[in-house]
């Protein structure tokens, strides 16, 4: 296949990509509303700029693959397929949130979309999808599993130990890496000498790739290239995914105190979804019409959302002790 | 003396045993520039420089690790735990080192290791911000376990803390932080571990407890003073492990009626020993049986807030089993 066909191929799905990128985004901004106006408990930590990884890598799965997410994980569960009605009736602590609302933000299950959870413990999901992708490995399944993480984890014990074995095992399992530079208010370059993170891959012998997660469709190339290679038998690959949060650490953090305003400017000039657009455009795939229809549909999927989820029960205080054994 | 919130005891106690002891210093997740999530360290790195206070990378076993290797080599760090839900990774070193080092060498090591955690619920933050998993430490001889339940032995016991030998785990609750005001003297003052203090006499039922729990027994002995005329002992357990038995067990011998509260789960909680030793050493003077008020055995705390409200021991819950042991 001529670079130039492959190209063309990959456009094809840009707006689909566009649209999914919107509905992860729009999604967060009607969660930091609601959080706002004191109508969501709990802590949350929004996706907002990040959404090309979630969806250039989740868009190359199939149904039945896994993916283990973090505490950023809204978008994770989005892009594997989880209704945003069900993932916001989950914050609002409601039975029909996908873990009857007694997990939130940060313990949302959804294993009928191969969506295996959010995490509240960083570094946890790295050992936890290379034991997915074991059990995919003794099963012959051919499921391809990915494990997601930020910058934090990856100077935790949990990754060195997971990827050493994953990599040792030759395990269907892809490491993605989204790199926003900070860990709370801690910058990768304070926290580690090596900022690379894809060059520790070579510490474990499997491939390491680095790729714009502001550039939906590299993402994709990395993501369909590795998960390739992995659904047929090929090992595990790295993936980092150089990224941004818009947005506080978490609901609360005005995000201000430890980078500049100048820095989240450029990062935000850099927009996956308008660069997606763009490309759009340009590329005479859509025009201003189609992409302010895609646009209101998403808006009216997240107005139903929080129709839903608003007027669904509250659980039961007597229900605190289901699900123990 | 001036007035100060259980946070701001706890940051001055800090500043003072730093400046007091170049051997003192901190470590852990975005303590420094930022003072650290609730803000305990505030102003600590700029005043003692980021040599002293140190941001490490997100990695609490060799934040723990880390910090055992340097009490065996003549410092004495004071550790953060950003949330007790995240000390798991540092558990085998606690467990397997800090707490069998003086013991495993005779005496030639010790550990002057202070574990500063943030631990218990009440604030909606899930499953994983919640936790009381005091009994984890407890049942591990060779641990010191420390709740202060207000701003006045925060203070006091954490400079104890940071100044004693042997590791301690020092459990603060996130709810008291800034919902209770006390005065705090302005002069060097400590609170001795392992020592309980009688918090309100009382000479019908004693209530044992500690952390943000002793604050709710305090308000419940209020009410059951104000609406019935009984007289509630509380007890603040302060040090949980090792424990001071003897400030119970005359208590109860004068009340002959005991309640337990905790906010950690039943099985195994503090309330377990506590009933245990009462029943060994004082069940002649017993009138009725010994209550518990506790978290349930469940996993964890729920995020939806009615399942977090079931919880969570209440004022409610607490004087009804005082009434109940009282009228029994
Ligand atoms: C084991 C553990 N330690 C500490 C925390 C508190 N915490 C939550 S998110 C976070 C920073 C994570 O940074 P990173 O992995 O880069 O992910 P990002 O928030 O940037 O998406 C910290 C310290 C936690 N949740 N789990
Ligand atoms: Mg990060």
């Amino acid at each position: 296949m001529t670079e130039a066909i492959a190209e063309q191929k990959d456009l094809a799905l840009l707006l689909d990509y566009y649209r999914r990128m919107l509905e992860l985004r729009l999604f967060e901004l009607k969660v930091q509303e609601l959080y706002r106006n004191a109508r969501l408990p709990g802590f949350v930590h929004l996706y907002v700029g990040e959404e090309a990884s979630g969806v250039g890598v989740c868009a190359n799965l199939k149904p039945e693959d896994l993916i283990f997410s973090t505490h950023r994980g809204h978008g994770h569960a989005i892009a594997k397929g989880v209704p945003a009605k069900v993932a916001l009736a989950e914050l609002w602590g409601k039975t029909t949130g996908c873990s009857g609302g007694r997990g939130g933000s940060m313990h949302m299950y959804a294993p009928e979309y191969g969506f295996m959870g959010t995490n509240g413990i960083v570094g946890a999901p790295i050992p936890l999808a290379t034991g997915g992708a074991l059990s995919a490995k003794l099963r012959k399944s051919g499921q391809v599993v990915v494990g997601f993480f930020g910058d934090g984890a990856v100077n935790s014990g949990s990754f060195h130990e997971a990827v050493n074995m994953g990599s040792v095992w030759d395990l269907p399992i892809i490491y993605v890496c989204e790199n926003n530079l900070y860990a709370t208010e801690m910058a990768f370059s304070r926290a580690t000498k090596n900022t690379s993170v894809a060059s520790r891959a070579a510490a474990y012998g499997l491939p390491g790739v680095v790729v714009d997660g502001q550039d939906v469709l590299a993402v994709h190339r990395a993501a369909k290239e590795a998960i390739d290679r992995a659904r047929s038998g090929g090992g595990p690959t790295l993936i980092e995914c150089k990224t941004y949060r818009y947005v506080g650490h978490h609901e609360g953090d005005p995000g201000t105190d430890y980078r500049t305003k100048d820095e989240v400017e450029q990062w935000k000039k850099n927009d996956p979804i308008k660069r997606a657009a763009k490309v759009l455009l340009e590329a005479g795939l859509a025009d201003e019409k189609k992409l302010k229809e895609v646009e209101a549909e998403v808006v009216q999927l997240m107005e139903d959302a929080v129709t839903f989820a608003e007027n669904s029960p509250e659980p039961l205080a007597s229900s605190v002790t289901d699900h123990v054994f | 003396m001036a007035v100060m919130t259980y946070i701001d005891a706890i940051t001055s106690a800090l500043r003072e045993e730093m400046a007091r002891d170049e051997r003192v210093f901190m470590i852990g997740e975005d303590i420094g520039a930022m003072g650290g999530v609730f803000k305990a360290t505030k102003g600590l790195q700029e005043e003692f420089g980021s040599a002293r206070v140190i941001d490490s990378p997100l990695a609490e076993g060799i934040i723990i690790s880390s910090s055992i290797g340097a009490a065996m080599a003549g410092m004495r760090p004071v550790p953060e735990i950003q949330f007790a839900d995240f000390i798991a990774p540092a558990m085998d070193s606690i467990v397997e080192q800090a707490a069998k080092l003086r013991y495993r060498s005779a005496g030639t090591q010790t550990c002057p290791l202070t574990v500063r955690v943030c631990y218990g619920g009440g604030v909606g933050g899930g499953l994983y911000h919640s936790q009381t998993n005091t009994s984890w430490f407890i049942h591990t001889p060779g641990l010191i376990v420390v709740a202060p339940s207000s701003p006045y032995d925060a203070k006091g016991l954490l400079k104890a803390a940071i100044r004693n030998d042997d590791p301690v785990l020092f459990f603060e609750h996130k709810k008291l932080y800034r919902s209770v005001k006390e005065e705090v003297p302005a002069e060097d003052y400590t609170i001795p571990l392992m020592k309980a203090a009688v918090k309100r006499k009382g000479s019908d039922v004693t209530a044992i407890s500690h952390g943000y729990m002793l604050q709710l027994t305090l308000q419940a002995a209020e009410k059951m003073h104000k609406e019935q005329g009984a007289e509630v002992e509380v007890i603040d357990l302060r040090t949980l492990a090792p424990l001071d038995k003897d400030t119970f067990l005359e208590s109860v011998a004068r009340t002959s009626r005991a309640v337990v509260v905790h906010e950690a789960n039943r099985t195994l909680g503090i309330g377990a020993e506590i009933s245990a030793i009462i029943a060994e050493e004082a069940f002649d003077c017993l009138d009725a049986p010994i209550a518990r008020v506790t978290g349930p055995d469940i996993p964890a705390v729920p995020a939806s807030p009615p399942l977090e409200n079931f919880y969570m021991p209440s004022v409610e819950r607490i004087v009804a089993a005082l009434e109940r042991t009282l009228e029994y």
